[in-house]
This record gives C-alpha cells, structure tokens and sequence, in this order.
C-alpha cells in the first residue's frame, strides 16, 4: 500500500520532467528558456562540484538563521509579557495592528538604505517577518496555560522570574515550537526573496545572475535546489518538533 | 476599564510611539536620511494625493495583486476538490503539493521573467504560484472532511456529483478555503511589491525602490505606510465578507 503511494506520487513529478524533457528536445519549447532536464542536472551537478552551490546556500541560510534568532530573541519575551499580562495586551494592540499588516517586502528599500548590500540587510527583514508568528503563538500559548499552575508556583513562592522560568514557559512550549518552525519558513522564503530583490548574496541572486545571463540551465537548477532545500529543512524541522517535545506528549497521554 | 477604554489607550500609546520618532527625528537623535520625521511621510503621501499622482501605481498594484489572489483562489478551489474527491489524485498529487509549499514563491520571478518578460503578465503569474498554496491545502482538508452522513444523505437524495459537490462540500470547505484566502492575500501582496520592484511595472513596489535609489528616505516610508494600510484594508475587507458568507455557522460569529 505504501510503495503504490510513494510509487504514485512520484509518478506526476517524473512524468512532468520528462514531458519536458521530451517537448524541449523536440524543441517544441524553446531551449533558451525552458532549458531541459538533461543540461540542468549537469549544470548543478557543476555548481555543487565548484563549490558555488554551497556557498550561495550558506549565505541565504546565513541570513535566515540570522533574522530568525533575532525575531525568536525578541518574540518569545515579548510574547511571555503579553500573554501574562493582559493590560499590556491591551495597551500595545493597535501598535502591533497596525505593524503586522505591513508587506515584509516594503522594508526593502529602507534595509537597502540602512545597511546597503550585506548579511544585515536580508537578517532584518526576515527578522521583521518572522516576529510576528513567534509572537502571536506565544502570547496564545501562554495564554492557554492551565491557570491552576502559575498558581501553584505562587503558592511556593516563587518570584516572578521562577515562575514563568519554571512553569510558564515548559507549559508554552509546544505552541511556541510551532511558531518557530512556521517563522523558519518563512525567513528562507523572505531572505531569497531580497536577495531576488536587491541583495546580491546567497541563492537568489545566484538565480537573478543566471537568468540575466541567459543561463536558463543554471537557474533552473537554483531553482530545483531551493526547492529541495526548503523542503527537506521543512521535513527536519517537523522531526525535529516531534522528538524535542516527546516530554509533553507522553505526559499529556500519561494524564 | 471597559473595552473601548482600553482600545483608546492602545492608540494613544501607538500615537505616543509616533510622536516619540517625530521627537527623535526632530532632535537629530536617529538619523535622518534613514528615519525622517513621520511628519514629512506625512507631508509626501499629501503631496501625492493632492497631485494625483499616487492613484496609477495604487492602482497598478491593487489590480495585480487582486487578479493574482482571485486567480489562485479559483484555480486552488477547483484544484483542491479535483485532489480531494479521489483517493488515486490525492496519491499522485499531494506530494507534489507538499514539495512545493515551503518553496519561496519568490524564487519562480526569474524563470517568469525568462519566460513572459517584464510584464504585468509576469506578475500576476508569479503571484498566483505563490498565493495558491494556502487556499489549495484548505480546500484539500476542507473537501475531504465533510461529514460522512451528509454525502450518504445526498446519494439517498439523489444528488448529481455537481450537486453535492455545490451543495454540500463547498459549503463545508468554506472556512478553510476562508483561512487559506487570508493568508494567501499577505502573501499576493509582498509577491507584487517584489515583482514590481524587479520588473518596474509602474506600482507602489517599483516607486518605493526608486525613492530608494534616490535616497529619498520620507517618500520610501510614505510608501511603506500605503503598503501598511492596504494590508490592512485587504485584511478587514475580507474579514468582513467572511462573515458574511459564513453567517449561518455559529461557531464563526457571523452577525
């Protein structure tokens, strides 16, 4: 039953590719553009042996990891602080509504002005993106948390700091986890997008340089390798989530 | 303090925010050729308004961002009933679907370039690919999860497969199609401002790159504020016909 579904999925992908294939030879579409499977193949074979490959991947997850780590530094305590405490929920809503609707791809110009070319550039906008998933599933996280057990620390006596080391932030966990590995996602899709857009590092602009030199062929295997990049981070990072939070689950079913 | 206390507060303090940078700005406290004074944004999206020369790229934007969204829309609908109603198109499709989600749309704008030139075409293209993912998974989950009874329920009625498919499953995948709009819509957005910017369609995206390049930083944020809003407007727009389609659920609100 399994292999007939893996054997099926694949079936449209091969399929597609040697379509492809087939109709560039016939040069039913043009070789310029559409290039064909059997010259790009090749041609990211060339860029991985170069080395280029792995330095254009480097510098894009470089960034995003980068932006990332800052929106997770910034996200997860602010979160903390709005999900426990209501009146600053309160007092900071129109601020974050009026903020978060802003298109990421705005502050292109204002990183590009600030920072010029450079790591900084793709990190703060992917910063700037990923802050507000962290935060909004942390402060719902929070605030989902059984109320009885911030009580309990109360009762022991624990400061503040205590309690929410101790008992706010393991409870909140699994939610912000999900908010991490969302905003992952999305810092890899908003860092190739400005370097797409204007930064000339990381795999982007290894796409934008292949297409303006007319090197369909290279482009299209950028172009491949991104998509199996993101993708195969996407699947670590749900492994990941799984086994980091075992803990959680099995005293939840334990419950 | 009542709900609309609080919603006052929220503001003053997000004006108390503003008038904080127009005080810094003044002050020459944060750099003015990166952050101007919030009051000369203000003076330019004036000045635009009064010339009259903002509405083209306005317009330009909104057209190529609505045109791309509704076309996923509709094009993830169809697509994500098409998988869902078989068990033999979810096998052959839904990896293919899986691979290509995390991929940063953004990605597809030089092989577009390639293949349709810098074009209003191009855009609307690029915009498609990229927003049709979260109205595709909802529709695919939204479909599939109609209630058994129901569909046991339209055979005994005799519904045609058109029928049912009307009647019954669209209704019960509205929500979800709904939710994936949502996210899809943010997502056309940042697509067209990036496109524009690369393909200089004449759109908010390419003007705010130019003011950048001419290091003209008040027009960039007056930019970034039109982009804000619009995010916002597109947001509460549809929040709003949301409701209204999904009045007859309860659990949704509606009126």
């Amino acid at each position: 039953m399994t292999a007939r579904r893996i054997l099926l999925g694949l079936a449209f992908p091969v399929a597609f590719l040697a379509l492809w294939e087939i109709l560039a030879r016939a040069e039913v579409l043009s070789n310029d553009t559409f290039s064909r499977i059997s010259i790009i193949v090749p041609a990211g074979v060339a860029a991985l042996l170069d080395g280029t490959l792995l330095a254009r991947t480097a510098e894009t997850l470089g960034s995003a990891i980068l932006g990332w780590a800052i929106a997770a530094a910034a996200g997860i305590p602010l979160g903390l602080l709005l999900g426990l405490v209501r009146p600053f929920e309160r007092l900071l809503s129109a601020t974050v509504e009026a903020l978060r609707p802003v298109p990421s791809a705005a502050l292109i110009p204002i990183v590009l002005l600030i920072y010029g070319f450079s790591l900084a550039m793709s990190a703060s906008v992917a910063a700037f993106a990923c802050l507000w998933p962290i935060l909004i599933v942390t402060t719902s996280a929070v605030r989902g948390i059984e109320p009885r057990l911030l009580e309990v620390g109360r009762a022991l006596g624990f400061g503040a700091v205590r309690r929410i080391w101790a008992f706010a932030l393991p409870a909140a966990l699994p939610g912000i986890a999900v908010g991490l590995r969302v905003a992952f996602g999305i810092a890899i899709v908003v860092t190739v997008t400005v370097e797409i857009a204007a930064n000339p590092r990381g795999l982007g602009y290894a796409m934008i340089t292949a297409q303006q030199s007319l090197r369909a062929e290279v482009m299209y295997a950028y172009l491949f390798w991104i998509g199996l990049v993101g993708w195969v981070i996407n699947v670590a990072m749900v492994r990941t989530e799984r086994r980091a939070l075992r803990w959680y689950w099995a005293a939840r079913s334990a419950q | 303090m009542s709900k609309t206390a609080w919603r006052l507060a929220s503001f003053a303090f997000a004006a108390l925010l503003l008038a904080l940078w127009q005080f810094l700005a003044d002050r020459g406290l944060v750099s003015r050729v990166f952050f101007p004074a919030p009051s000369r944004a203000f003076d330019v999206l004036g000045e635009w308004f009064a010339s009259g020369e903002v509405w083209g790229p306005l317009a330009g934007t909104v057209w190529r961002t609505l045109a791309g969204w509704l076309a996923a829309t509709v094009l993830g609908v169809v697509l994500g009933a098409a998988i869902a109603s078989a068990a033999v198109t979810r096998d052959l499709f839904e990896p293919t679907v899986e691979f290509l989600r995390p991929m940063p749309s953004s990605a597809m704008i030089p092989p577009a370039i390639l293949l349709l030139g810098l074009t209003d075409g191009m855009v609307v293209a690029v915009v498609v690919f990229g927003s049709i993912w979260p109205i595709l998974l909802g529709a695919i989950h939204g479909f599939r999860s109609v209630e058994p009874r129901l569909i046991e329920l339209s055979r005994a009625l005799c519904l045609g497969r058109v029928h049912r498919l009307w009647r019954i499953s669209l209704p019960n995948a509205l929500p979800e199609i709904f939710a994936g709009m949502r996210v899809s819509l943010a997502i056309a957005l940042i697509i067209t401002v990036v496109a524009e910017m690369l393909s200089s369609r004449p759109g908010l995206g390419q003007m705010i790159l130019l003011a950048a390049r001419a290091f003209r930083s008040a027009e960039i944020f007056a930019g970034v504020f039109m982009l804000g809003a619009l995010g916002y407007l597109g947001n509460l727009l549809l929040e709003r016909v949301e409701a209204h389609f999904l009045r007859w659920r309860p659990a949704v609100g509606g009126t």
